[in-house]
């Protein structure tokens, strides 16, 4: 029988200041293939990863703010967003992108994966994990 | 109890590398198992064999090094990193064309899945990093 | 068993550790290591929060580098255990995952 663990990566740092996000990234999409229970979890400057209108021509670097709506097609649904984080920054679920997920047990029925949780919720989930991965 | 090790910070930069070293090193003293040190971010300059710090200073390199050969520890530095960032063993310096390796000894390249194997097969996964 | 919490950095460089309290369940660990190390310092700007921390987490900070940074033993928050590497081991073997607040 495979060990199936609940694998979180805890995303808090902005994008392209640093590789952390596009890095966390790849591991991401590597771990998809390892048929693990996995979630991610958007805190502190980690939610403007996922902010909508990218465009990184000016400062000629890579755009990969495109893959994290292909983290649906790896069976990715579970994108936890602390509320907390988007407040302090003056934001809300609108300013980011619409990240969306295929349920096959619900007639393949789009949903979001998106999920803006407190401080409360977030704490219980993290406390839940077996493997935790911090970029 | 087995430990999964991931280092994400390069040497004497950050002390993650340090803190990484004392940790293990005390898991294993302590009759504890490493599944795999995996070292990703800048933390694959962990691995370079071009390090010529002081004398009067640990060689973090090494120190790891002789770690890895006393307990027969798997220490892998991510390839993509490391390909990122100009450390390359024997096989990836041919195939880019390079005419220099710099994979220092008991350091392996191999892929992310090895982290991810890391945490599945480990009880604690441990992270290390700026 | 419950997660054990590691903070690396200054509370005064980093937020990790506002981070860290507002999503470490009650009950869990925390444990101060390197530059972390200066939140369990008495008379800080952070020392209520930890204080009161203490009263609903373990905290716990590793000794050497406590003494690395010249702080002394008698220097630090009531309530604040210190270890050891080997304590610190021991530690991850008595809470059930670990979650480091880089």
């Amino acid at each position: 029988m495979a060990v199936i663990k609940k694998f979180l990566y805890v995303n808090r740092k902005a994008p392209h200041g640093s590789i952390f996000a596009l890095e966390s990234l790849e591991v991401v999409l590597i771990g998809a293939a390892f048929d693990q229970e996995v979630a991610l979890a958007f805190i502190d400057d980690g939610v403007y990863q996922l902010m909508r209108n990218q465009d990184t021509s000016g400062i000629g670097t890579k755009n990969f703010s495109a893959t994290y709506k292909a983290l649906g097609d790896y069976d990715i649904s579970k994108i936890y967003v602390e509320k907390e984080s988007l407040d302090l920054r003056g934001l809300s679920k609108d300013n980011l992108m619409p990240l969306t997920w295929e349920d096959e047990d619900d007639d393949w029925a789009e949903k979001d994966s998106i999920q803006v949780v407190s401080s409360t919720e977030l704490a219980e989930i993290i406390d839940n994990q077996d493997v935790i991965f911090n970029f | 109890m087995k430990f999964g090790i991931m280092v994400s910070a390069g040497p004497y930069t950050h002390q993650a590398s340090d803190t990484a070293y004392h940790f293990t090193e005390a898991a294993l003293k302590n009759g504890h198992e490493i599944v795999r040190v995996f070292f990703y971010h800048d933390g694959v300059n962990n691995g370079t064999s071009l390090g010529v710090p002081p004398q009067d200073d640990r060689n973090i390199t090494t120190r790891w090094s002789a770690l890895a050969e006393k307990y027969d520890l798997d220490m892998v530095l991510c390839v993509a990193a490391a390909q990122r960032r100009g450390l390359l063993d024997e096989d990836e310096a041919k195939r880019a064309g390079k005419d220099v390796s710099n994979m220092a000894a008991g350091f392996n390249i191999s892929g992310l899945g090895q982290l991810i194997d890391a945490g599945i097969q480990a009880d604690r996964l441990l992270v290390f990093g700026d | 068993m419950t997660t054990l919490h590691i903070i690396n950095k200054s509370p005064f460089e980093k937020n990790s550790l506002d981070t860290c309290l507002r999503l470490a369940k009650q009950g869990s660990a925390i444990l101060l290591i390197e530059d972390g190390i200066y939140a369990a310092q008495k008379n800080t700007a952070v020392g209520d929060k930890l204080a009161a921390a203490a009263a609903t987490h373990s905290l716990y900070a590793l000794a050497p580098d406590l003494d690395a940074r010249g702080i002394g033993k008698d220097e630090i928050i009531d309530g604040i255990s210190l270890v050891d590497y080997d304590g610190f081991v021991q530690l991850t073997t008595q809470t059930s995952g670990v979650q480091s607040w880089l």
